[in-house]
């Protein structure tokens, strides 16, 4: 980020909120000026699936109570977008698709619910990929996202909304989703802190499935503290979700005060092959070198079975969403176009519903699943899979704490630039491993190539999200929030 | 494994998605390519591996019987595409015997 | 069919059983499964797979379908595994219905049931696996539509898959017959086939006698009742005779039950169009379960029937046929059991129930759990005769009462006047006026005609309302006209 957020940091909105300084109308009012501003509209950046103004307003009120806490929310105040595959009761949640078109979910994900307890206002839907499905938010029924500190470029994706969102200064804090690295990936892109939780860390009720078993609520933060709070208010043991994990939540915005002094950062060497963009590897030579000087060991390791990650991924990801997005069938809600019949309803409302990336992966999933495929392609994958997550644990057993790559191979690249879709699943390809093994893992800016913002991304055991934390925070003050030096 | 068109309409009509001619002959070549990629998966030895099923060793946890269930903000007619004296509506099926009828 | 081709050929016959379990909630959210409710008001986001929606195991499911699987001899698993079964159907709101695929809750157990000779065989219980019910779809109700009702989506069952080991529709008829005994008894389900609660499936070939090989079988689909199955497999199994003996081959299919015609039809399913794409279910980690929790579910398992039967036979010195009727249902044997044990005549409270309750109940279709006449107050009746104070006769009259008021015996005894009179001034001045209105007939049996006794003592029994102690009555009598 180049520019402090009008609105502020979660901490100081939290803060100034508790206090009477400011009240949540006030900065409602200062984050739709700035949506304004920086033209997040439909014809400018387009991060915005739906943005009501005016129940936004109506509804921007903090409880009495919530103001007299002696805890006061840890989000008190705080606007907070929201990925439009994430359920709400106001606004639509269309997951960035024609099927769902306005279609308004009669109950709230989890999250959101987490979101208000703790005080935050949800800000608007934000643009997405296509159910998730794409690096790029090119894929979106509603048109692509624009990356707000290069408008011509991609912002990333499957969450290209709400980080554009956070990068535009409009929100401090957005929801993002994690399939195969849509939080991170866009994350870097923009210039900005995003976080993958641990698989089952964070509440997976509300938020649409795509992949289930590797489907995870994201955030994405102007800073890593802003990251830290939103994780912290959102995370937690669900009885909605059998994949939940019972687990206590530590404050993961208290993590700066563990020092990187001692701990052990290991750099697989599968993230940094030769053909590395060579100012890449600069800027994750600094950050590492930053590391050292306060006290790190670096120490080289390796994960033998990363190349295979996007095959494993490819094969899985897509198997579960064939089957996930067979409820989209014109029969209950959504969009219903009639055909010759009842086979020819499903038919047309599933091809004019979905577009072509979806449609090649429910093509590719039900393929992969189907009758004298399934050992060869699923099962084998899902095989595969697990020597890729044992690859982590034996590194991690290994007593390294946190590991460090780059987050995706090149900066954002130009709308339109990629077109083959192979060519777009190798985006994934630093960030897919964690989704499959369920491990924890974020990027945070760590410069520019080219002048476009490039990110740095730590994985941790896990459940271990607090190390992951006490990094990041440690590489933020060394580099600069946003680190565009 | 080449995917030949046949198979691309067979998959289509699985997963109840109308395709055009046009559209198969696409996906034919996509998928084609696509999982020509996925090939190096077949040459890893993964005699012995367990396939990555479950989150943890703990296993599922169960809710006890009744409570109270998650409810609706809106009812079904704010959102049901066809509503008839509380019934979804579809066509009428072909014949409907059967459960898996096409 | 003639005798000679049943002769050579053999029938062979497996048979899927579908039972919801009577839990109060679905199986994978809090809605409740209760029946008859208005259309789609037991739903939620999760049984109307609304977008975002996850599932929730009901452990009480897991506890039902556990006591099942362990009555029907099977081993029960520790960890299984939910699978996805992956189709279209309007009234599968997911587009796949969550079941339990290679790693089922339960395999390997029997069933023992009697052949029509009356020897005993084994069927043999391949598998038990948990799943979820689908909602209703209804094709009558509006014109060129179906309605669908998802209030019944999501109910859990389980599927009981037999081995082929039946090889006639009587043992067919005979498993069914014992498979719902034994899940009646185990209060798992209502299993009735009326009320959908049971749902049978067949797979039945026919090969040549003495062939080793199993022939090609076909799925037989939409019966309603067992009787219903029993005429099915026959029709089908001559139907497959008739190709296979003029050279022809079997095709697999499935055959639809047309009860009306007593026909079976083929099902305009396409051939080879089910492909479920069965995976493990991503949303559920698999189900462990601990061995000290299925120790306590085994110990817990009610008395089945077949042991029931025995112990009747045993402890009551019932004949067979008595220990078949008050066994039948579990709810009956308890009932009898509680009467047998307060009045402590088993013979006695055997007649009674098998007689005057069960009687009582078919002609009003009543619950025995809900009527009037509880054990506690029909084994007082029965003491009462014990007792002398009420005629057999006068008993009846008072269990009437008693199933008309609820009112206990000794009450309406008391009220009705039925109290037995053995009182010999009462009892001679009743026949004494007897004597005096039937005086030829007294004339005649004072003569000989001990054939008359009948009348003369049914005359008293009128006259004293039933109430006159036939015994001491005959000694009066015998004194009054006897020779």
């Amino acid at each position: 980020m180049t520019e402090p957020i009008p609105t502020g940091t979660a901490a100081s909105l939290q803060e100034h909120t508790a206090s009477g300084r400011t009240t949540t109308a006030a900065t409602v009012d200062s984050a739709l000026a700035r949506a304004r501003d920086v033209n997040a509209g439909r014809e400018g950046l387009n991060i915005f699936v739906a943005l009501d103004d005016s129940y936004l307003q109506d509804h921007a009120t903090v409880s009495a109570t919530q103001l007299t806490d002696t805890e006061p929310g840890l989000l008190l105040g705080v606007p907070v977008a929201i990925k439009d595959n994430i359920a709400t009761l106001h606004h639509p949640t269309t997951c960035g698709s024609l099927i769902l078109g306005g279609y308004v979910s009669p109950y709230e994900a989890t999250v959101v619910r987490r979101l208000r307890e703790a005080g935050a206002v949800p800000f608007g839907k934000t643009n997405m990929d296509e159910f998730a499905m794409g690096s790029s938010t090119e894929n979106s029924a509603y048109g692509p996202t624009r990356n707000p500190p290069a408008p011509d470029r991609v912002p990333g994706g499957s969450s290209g909304g709400s980080a554009a969102a956070v990068a535009a200064g409009i929100v401090p804090i957005a929801l993002g989703s994690e399939t195969g690295g849509s939080v991170r990936q866009p994350a870097a892109f923009c210039g900005i802190v995003g976080v993958k939780p641990t698989y089952g860390r964070v509440s997976r009720f509300g938020l649409v499935a795509f992949a289930s078993s590797l489907d995870q609520v994201g955030v994405f933060g102007a800073t890593v503290d802003d990251a830290a709070r939103g994780l912290r208010t959102i995370a937690g043991h669900d009885p909605l979700d059998s994949t939940s994990a019972l687990l206590d939540v530590p404050d993961y915005h208290l993590a700066h005060r563990r020092s990187v002094k001692g701990m052990v950062i290991g750099r697989p060497k599968e993230y940094f092959p030769e053909s590395l963009d060579p100012r890449m590897r600069a800027r994750l030579d600094v950050a590492l070198e930053h590391l050292r000087e306060l006290g790190a060991e670096i120490r080289d390791v390796s994960l033998p079975h990363t190349g295979l990650a996007i095959p494993v991924y490819y094969i899985v990801a897509p198997a579960e969403a064939s089957s996930n997005l067979a409820r989209f069938d014109g029969v209950r809600y959504g969009l219903r176009i009639g055909g010759d019949g009842l086979k020819g309803m499903y038919e047309a409302t599933r091809s004019k519903g979905f577009g072509p990336e979806v449609t090649r992966r429910i093509m590719l999933g039900t393929y992969v699943l189907s009758a004298g495929y399934y050992d060869a392609y699923y099962r084998k994958a899902q095989r595969v899979r697990t020597l890729i997550a044992d690859d982590f644990s034996r590194v991690f057993a290994s007593g390294v704490d946190v590991l460090f790559t780059p987050t995706t191979p090149t900066p954002a690249f130009p709308i339109g630039a990629i077109s083959d879709p192979y060519e777009m699943y190798m985006s994934d390809i630093f960030t897919a491993t964690a989704n499959l093994a369920g491990v924890p893992a974020m990027s945070q800016p760590i410069g520019r190539v080219g002048g476009l913002p490039v990110g740095g991304q730590l994985l941790a055991a896990h459940f271990q999200e607090e190390k992951m934390f006490s990094v990041a925070y440690a590489l933020e003050r060394a580099l600069g929030v946003g680190a565009s030096s | 494994m080449a995917v030949t068109i046949d198979d691309v309409r067979h998959i289509a009509a699985l997963a109840r998605l109308g395709l055009t001619d046009e559209r198969a002959d696409l996906l034919m070549t996509e998928m084609n390519t696509i999982l020509g990629h996925m090939a190096v998966l077949s040459k890893v030895d993964t005699k012995g591996v367990q396939e990555a099923i479950g989150v943890g060793a703990q296993g599922l946890p169960v809710r006890d019987d009744g409570g109270a269930p998650i409810p609706l903000a809106r009812s079904l007619d704010a959102f049901a595409p066809a509503l008839r004296d509380g019934f979804f509506i579809v066509p009428r099926l072909s014949t409907h015997e059967s459960a898996e009828e096409e | 069919m003639a005798a000679s081709l049943r002769a050579d050929w053999e029938m062979v016959v497996g048979l899927e059983v579908h039972v919801q379990l009577r839990t109060r909630s679905k199986a994978f959210c809090a809605c409740s499964c209760e029946y008859g409710a208005p259309p789609n008001v037991n739903t939620c986001p999760v049984c109307l797979a609304l977008p975002g929606a996850l599932p929730v195991l009901n452990g009480r499911a897991v506890e039902l379908a556990t006591r099942a699987a362990l009555a029907l001899n099977c081993t029960v698993h520790p960890v299984s595994v939910f699978a996805r079964k992956n189709y279209f159907y309007p009234d599968l709101p997911k587009g796949y219905q969550i079941s339990q695929f290679d790693k089922p809750l339960a395999t390997d157990g029997y069933v023992e049931i009697a052949r029509s000779d009356a020897s005993p065989m084994r069927v043999g219980v391949t598998r038990l696996h948990m799943e979820e019910d689908a909602g209703k779809s209804i094709h009558d109700r509006f014109p060129g539509a179906t309605a669908i009702d998802l209030n019944r989506s999501g109910v859990p069952l389980i599927e009981i898959v037999s081995e082929p080991d039946m090889r006639s529709a009587e043992e067919a008829g005979a498993y069914l017959r014992v498979l719902k005994q034994i899940l009646e008894y185990l209060d798992v389900s209502d299993v009735s086939m009326e009320e959908g609660s049971l749902r049978v499936d067949a797979n039945v070939s026919a090969r040549r006698r003495g062939a080793a090989k199993l022939g090609t079988k076909t799925e037989v689909k939409n019966m309603n009742s067992f009787s219903g199955v029993e005429r099915a497999l026959e029709v089908e199994f001559v139907r497959q005779v008739g190709v296979l003996a003029s050279g022809g081959t079997v095709q697999q299919q499935t055959m639809l039950w047309d009860a009306g015609a007593g026909e079976v039809r083929p099902s305009r399913t396409k051939e080879g169009s089910h492909d479920y794409r069965y995976f493990p279910e991503p949303d559920l980690p698999p189900l462990v379960l601990a061995d000290e929790w299925i120790d306590r579910v085994r110990h817990d398992l009610p008395e089945l029937p077949a042991d029931r039967r025995r112990r009747f036979a045993t402890d009551y010195k019932l004949g067979e046929y008595d220990v078949n009727v008050l066994t039948a249902s579990s709810r009956v044997s308890d009932y009898y059991e509680a009467v047998a044990r307060a009045h402590r005549d088993p013979k006695v409270a055997a007649n009674w129930v098998m007689g005057e309750v069960l009687a009582q109940l078919k002609g009003s279709a009543a619950d025995i759990d809900t009527f009037r006449v509880r054990p506690q107050d029909l084994a007082g009746l029965l003491d009462l005769m014990r007792d002398g104070v009420l005629s057999h006769t006068a008993a009846k009259q008072v269990f009437a009462g008693m199933v008309a008021t609820g009112d206990p015996a000794a009450q309406i005894a008391e009220r009705e006047g039925l109290v037995k009179v053995d009182d010999d001034a009462q009892l001679a001045a009743w026949l004494d006026e007897v004597i005096g209105e039937l005086p030829t007939e007294a004339e005649r049996f004072r003569a000989g005609e001990k054939k008359l006794q009948g009348v003369l003592i049914g005359a008293v029994m009128k006259k004293s309302k039933g109430r006159a102690d036939p015994r001491k009555l005959n000694q009066l009598l015998a004194a009054r006209l006897g020779s």
